[in-house]
């Protein structure tokens, strides 16, 4: 596509699927299916969905924290891995003759260099910091992976710079990961996460494990600090007021597909696809008059398990829209307009 | 019985301590509520604001450490914290239950979802080993679970996650409680499941008229749930009132922080007003008001003496110095006008 360079990072048709073992048989969860998505330098997307649905695993194989089963990805121009499937319009693999799929050039880069680019935060800011390393340390373990200074002077100097940035007293750089608050500690791992000036991180759940009102203090950080930088975020959380504040655009995900990608605002109040209509139903607004008035949709059942995916739409068995077309083929993303990408045969 | 006491439950200046190793944590301090039968009242609160630790002292299920210092817990009119313990053993999951926050851990992995209902109500009542069965499959297909014979047989790992709070339930209802505190029962849940437990027990009021204590921090679960609210901070209460008064009309500053720094439809493009600093370190108590030291109006006052409940309006009360100064306020103008 020409206009790629648009795009800091595109994911294309990606999968990762994880070998399982049930018993003396082997299957295939397939975590993350053939899920396209692209996003702007200094943008926000969301990406929200139920436990299960992969989107913890988006975040990870994109970093390459997984390798990837399928797909490609281009970060700033670059393509950086690519399993050479060829797709047709239809989002269906391109076979030959023989059914055999027509393979492009393979491309799978070091990614040491770009590691400096793509960063993440973690949910967890009680296990994700290294309890016997010191605040110094764990900012400057990214600074010495990529030999970002000269003299121990000037590492020096950069944690504290980063940790100004982020709010912490530099007077705690000696000090370690338990003696911090919980919302201190998310600081670290942001300070660490920035310390390479990275243009685009990946926050998984990276405020849910706060309280409502530490929580604030770090919405506004991420908020600020892509305001002073232009990082650009992948926003992973389940909670969908907070996703709907921060994101610029927001995509749903429902056992590892894209149900529904749109603007924050539009998909909030616009939405298609019926399971995000149930997932914003069931969100519990914070206004009693609100509460009173509103009508939940109620889903029945549970989500299915990925190991037994249904055929055709992954949401038709809990879908009141569901007809035989769901059940024989999968829906593809289509633009409803404005960018707007539905993927429902009903809707 | 008295008129006075339509109250099924009251609370009345509760105080419960836990003696750790560094000193006496007062992790509640000074609670008063009252409960009436059929109502819900949301207790809200960040964590460690004391929440739980009201909720389980009612129960009296505290850890070794902690204890009820002072306070009434009145069940009926009775003071149930001079119970013995084997009268207190009767009386929970007979007239009052809990449902925990952590339906993977509170489960017990091996034993079936059968056998685990059937002692609860074997334990509480004079049935038999086959009437318990039909009972708790009665319970199963009242909260929702589907092929409920089946899934007697079956241990807790077998079931997801909404399921397992599902049968949580059902134990917690199958003696017919008049209370049942639900202790953050949806928060380890998704949104979608998180419905479809908060209409189910929605649904089982309706039915069986029990009366809800609801914990939580999540102020959308209380907005929808509620009818009376109760705002903790540092083991205090700092406002409580019906949940209008508290949405529309808060009147303690933590209130309105609170209001102010969650994401709502009206604010989606505005920043969100955090409150500043830290929470609160129990060990650390600040001698006035608990939130003090992270309220952007306090006064020296504040920080000296610990505020008094005072009546905004009819039963909605707030502990703020705020008011105080209001109130005065209010009085000094009305005699300059005179």
């Amino acid at each position: 596509m020409s206009n790629n360079d648009e795009y800091i990072l595109k994911v294309e048709h990606l999968k990762q699927y994880f070998p399982v073992k049930k018993g003396l048989k082997k299957m295939q969860l397939k975590a993350v299916d053939d899920v396209s998505f692209a996003i702007k330098p200094g943008e926000t997307l969301g990406l929200v969905g139920e436990s299960g649905c992969g989107k913890t695993t988006v975040g990870r194989t994109l970093l390459r924290l997984y390798e990837p089963t399928a797909g490609k990805i281009t970060f700033n121009g670059e393509v950086i891995f690519d399993t050479g499937e060829q797709y047709d319009e239809n989002g269906k693999v391109i076979v030959d003759a023989s059914g055999k799929p027509v393979l492009g050039k393979k491309i799978d880069k070091k990614m040491l260099p770009y590691r400096k680019e793509m960063q993440m935060v973690f949910q967890d800011p009680y296990s994700s910091l290294n309890p016997r390393m010191t605040v110094e340390d764990i900012i400057g373990e990214p600074l010495d992976v990529h030999g970002l200074y000269n003299t121990k002077e000037e590492r020096r100097e950069k944690i504290l710079e980063l940790m100004e940035l982020v709010g912490l007293n530099a007077e705690h750089a000696m000090r370690y990961a338990h003696e911090f608050s919980g919302g201190q500690r998310q600081r670290i791992g942001i300070a660490r996460a920035l310390a390479v000036n990275p243009k685009f991180i990946v926050c998984d759940e990276a405020v849910s494990a706060l309280d409502v009102s530490i929580q604030a203090q770090v919405i506004n950080m991420f908020e600020e600090l892509q305001k002073k930088l232009g990082v650009a975020y992948l926003f992973i959380a389940h909670d969908l007021l907070v996703v709907r504040h921060i994101s610029d655009r927001i995509a749903v995900m429902y056992l590892g597909k894209i149900m529904e990608i749109a603007d924050a605002d539009e998909l909030n109040e616009n939405p298609i696809h019926p399971y995000t209509l149930s997932l914003l139903s069931a969100v519990p607004i914070p206004d009693p008059e609100t509460a009173r008035k509103s009508q939940r949709i109620v889903l029945e059942g549970d989500v299915p398990s990925p190991l037994r995916m249904p055929t055709g739409c992954p949401f038709r068995t809990r879908c009141r829209y569901a007809t035989e077309k769901c059940a024989q083929e999968r829906p593809i993303l289509t633009d409803r307009g404005n960018g707007h990408m539905v993927a429902c045969w009903n809707k | 019985m008295s008129m006075e006491n339509k109250n099924l439950l009251e609370v009345k200046d509760l105080h419960t301590s836990f003696f750790t190793d560094a000193g006496e944590v007062c992790a509640v301090n000074g609670v008063s509520f009252n409960l009436e039968p059929g109502k819900t009242i949301g207790i809200v609160g960040e964590s460690g604001s004391g929440k739980s630790v009201t909720s389980y002292s009612i129960l009296r299920i505290l850890a070794d450490a902690g204890k009820i210092t002072s306070g009434e817990v009145l069940y009926k009119g009775e003071d149930i914290t001079k119970w013995p313990e084997d009268k207190m053993q009767k009386f929970r999951g007979e007239k009052i239950s809990i449902i925990f926050q952590d339906p993977m851990t509170s489960l017990n992995p091996v034993f079936t979802i059968g056998y685990q209902l059937e002692e609860a109500i074997l334990l509480h009542t004079d049935k038999t080993k086959d009437e318990a069965t039909k009972r708790a499959i009665e319970m199963l297909t009242l909260v929702g679970v589907n092929e409920p014979a089946s899934r007697m047989k079956q241990y807790p790992h077998e079931l997801s996650g909404g399921m397992r709070q599902r049968v949580m339930i059902a134990m917690a209802l199958c003696c017919e409680p008049d209370i049942l505190i639900a202790d953050e029962p949806t928060t380890a849940l998704d949104v979608t499941i998180q419905a479809q437990i908060l209409e189910l027990m929605k649904k089982l009021q309706d039915e069986l008229g029990m009366a809800i204590i609801m914990v939580t921090h999540d102020l959308g679960v209380i907005a929808s749930m509620c009818d009376e609210i109760m705002v903790m901070y540092g083991g205090r209460v700092c406002e409580r009132g019906t949940a209008d008064d508290i949405f529309y009309n808060p009147s303690h500053e933590y209130t309105k922080g609170l209001l102010r720094s969650i994401p709502r439809v009206e604010n989606m493009n505005e920043k969100l007003v955090p409150i500043g600093g830290t929470p609160i370190n129990l060990l650390n108590m600040p001698e006035g008001c608990a939130f003090c030291p992270r309220c952007e109006e306090a006064m020296k006052v504040c920080l000296k003496e610990k505020p008094d409940e005072i009546e905004i309006g009819e039963g909605h009360f707030a502990s703020c110095w705020m008011n105080v100064k209001k109130m005065y306020e209010a009085q000094e103008e009305a005699k300059n006008e005179q």
